[in-house]
């Protein structure tokens, strides 16, 4: 933003209409603007008001920057790189220089599963229950289709019964199994029509013998997360982990600064379309995860330390995955999962994109919720904010304790993935997907509605 | 050298006798209890870190009490195959046998200082960690 040398009034400073970014390109008429309006991204013309937004520096497009990714120019960094470089070098001169910032994150996602369709038997039989490996999956939908969900478990397997439960196999092995190339057992029965006549099958099947298998995930990628510690006077089993009495321990469970929501939380870039790193393969973001309401977090003083409650709906073909990124997961009392590798590019379209994408662990907060009473009852508050340069130090402090923290989520898996991403990118096998349509983000002001007992 | 990791069985009228008492107190051995279990039969399962000049002594008192002693021959190993290194299990480890790291977050595994408590192969979400006997 460079200031006008045009007479302005006291108080008020006059921008360059090119440096004003109008939403409505309609109106081209106006010449200089007021800062005062501009903050509030609307300035006015003729008695009309018109949104926009100061340019920043650089601007680019999607069609640039792919571009430059086919012929192999693209500068990409992972969100790890970008921060030691604005640091290094400044805002302005990496934003001229980076077009693409890639993040990761490799932890535990329950809402996830895949839509299998198995092919027909001769005689035909439209499957009403099917289990893979003695596990249920859901078949409320057409006659050999299937959604295998990954948190199912066997119906005999013994759960807390034998508490804490180990609950050792569920639908994320399955998943995991599958990509695996393994051979699954499939067991179906229905009733039986006349255009459906067969009432049961039994047989083996492997991730090539069947039609499609699409990973679609309704609720991925959570922005942050809390940090979960026990209050109470006994160990429990949390789907954070074995959390032990009185502050024992604090889990946690993001990627922080490779977070890919973390590092966009305006949704400046994520939406319907974008191109993703998904379970080792490619994937898209398709809408947005159920309980999206993303929204900043603040401190004591209103300040914002960071994003919070973004989620994404993600989807992929599950036959060019890899098993390494899609892990079967259990938690002992709780129940199973799958760990999900998930990596987003983040285009940098102008420099207010690489200020959120460059944000660093001394940067990013989560809050502490106690799982022995706060969260299970739904208490509102939690016991602080936290940054995420404290957390992978290995102790942070709760009500004047020292706690020692560990996380369920890789780090080290988290930026294999940023780099892979990466690579990808810079070989020109990736491009970057532009949204048919953002996501809402933090302006939108959602928030979650409650399940009242009627 | 290293204490000695055993396993003592109790049969139900000693595991209520203040045996480690005695190994302390007319043995002077070092005592770290790894784990301790009492079944609805009131035997008893101990694993034990032993240690000092007398402990020929102090086994021998063991056995003379009708317990029965084993060298400790479980071993925890780590499937890195399946490993993420996600850290899960790294609050858990009773003997800093496994440990973060820093700042590589990457999950560290010394089997010289493994106790085989076990407690890794609970908390692992993966099932990356196993025993081999």
């Amino acid at each position: 933003m460079k200031p006008s040398n045009h007479p302005a009034s006291p108080g008020q400073v006059l921008i360059p209409a090119e440096d004003f970014l109008l939403t409505d390109k309609r109106c081209v008429q106006w010449r200089n603007i007021q800062t005062s309006s501009v903050k509030k991204g609307f300035i006015s013309c003729q008695g009309k008001e018109h949104e926009g937004r100061i340019k920043m520096g650089i601007e680019r497009t999607y069609a640039e920057i792919n571009a430059r990714i086919k012929t192999g120019k693209a500068v990409v960094l992972t969100a790890e790189e970008v921060i030691g470089k604005v640091r290094e070098q400044g805002l302005s001169k990496t934003a001229a220089e980076v077009d693409v910032v890639t993040t990761g994150t490799f932890g535990p996602m329950c809402s996830s599963g895949a839509f299998l369709n198995f092919g027909h038997s001769a005689p035909r039989i439209r499957m009403s229950k099917v289990w893979l490996n003695g596990v249920p999956a859901y078949t409320g939908i057409a006659a050999v289709d299937a959604y295998i969900g990954v948190t199912e478990i066997a119906e005999d397997d013994p759960t807390n019964s034998n508490y804490p439960g180990e609950f050792r196999y569920g639908g994320g092995h399955i998943i995991e199994d599958l990509v695996a190339g393994k051979p699954l057992k499939l067991e179906a029965t229905s009733y039986g029509t006349d255009c459906y006549p067969r009432r049961d099958i039994e047989t083996t099947i492997t991730i090539n013998d069947i039609n499609e298998a699409i990973l679609f995930n309704p609720r991925n990628a959570y922005q942050n997360y809390n940090c979960a510690v026990n209050l109470g006077d006994k160990t429990i089993y949390t789907y954070m982990g074995t959390l032990k009495p009185q502050l024992g321990n604090a889990n946690y469970s993001t990627s922080g600064q490779l977070s890919p929501l973390m590092k966009d939380p305006n949704f400046s870039t994520i939406g319907i379309g974008t191109r993703i790193f998904l379970g080792g393969g490619t994937g898209y973001v398709v809408w947005n995860g159920t309980q999206h309401f993303p929204g900043w977090l603040k401190d004591g003083d209103g300040n914002i330390v960071g994003s919070a409650g973004g989620t994404l709906s993600v989807l992929g073909d599950l036959k060019q995955m890899k098993p390494q990124w899609l892990r079967g997961t259990s938690f002992q009392g709780y129940g199973v999962t799958l760990t999900v590798g998930l990596g987003i590019p983040i285009p940098i379209l102008n420099e207010e994109i690489l200020r959120y994408a460059a944000l660093s662990d001394e940067e990013l907060h989560a809050p502490v919720v106690d799982y022995s009473d706060g969260y299970p009852n739904r208490k509102p508050g939690n016991l602080g904010l936290v940054s995420y340069a404290q957390l992978k130090s290995g102790k942070i402090t709760v009500q004047g304790k020292e706690v020692p923290t560990a996380p369920l989520s890789s780090y080290p898996k988290a930026r294999e993935i940023a780099h892979t991403l990466k690579e990808w990118i810079q070989k020109g096998d990736f491009l970057l997907g532009e949204p048919v349509q953002l996501l809402p983000g933090p302006a939108a002001g959602l928030t979650g509605k409650v399940l009242e007992n009627k | 050298m290293a204490p000695h990791k055993i396993v003592l069985r109790f049969t139900a009228t000693t595991s209520d006798q203040p045996i480690i008492y005695h190994l302390v107190k007319d043995y002077d051995l070092v005592v770290n209890i790894v784990k301790a279990k009492i079944n609805p039969h009131l035997e008893g399962t101990m694993v034990l870190d032993l240690d000092g000049e007398r402990y020929e002594e102090g086994i021998q008192y063991l056995r003379d009490q009708g317990i029965t002693v084993h060298p400790l021959t479980q071993e925890v190993v780590r499937n890195h195959d399946r490993c993420t290194s996600c850290g899960a299990c790294t609050g858990h480890c009773p003997a800093n046998a496994i440990y973060m790291e820093r700042p590589s977050m990457e999950v560290q595994f010394n089997g010289d200082k493994c106790v085989v408590c076990l407690q890794c192969l609970k908390v692992c979400p993966v099932r990356a960690m196993e025993v081999r006997i």
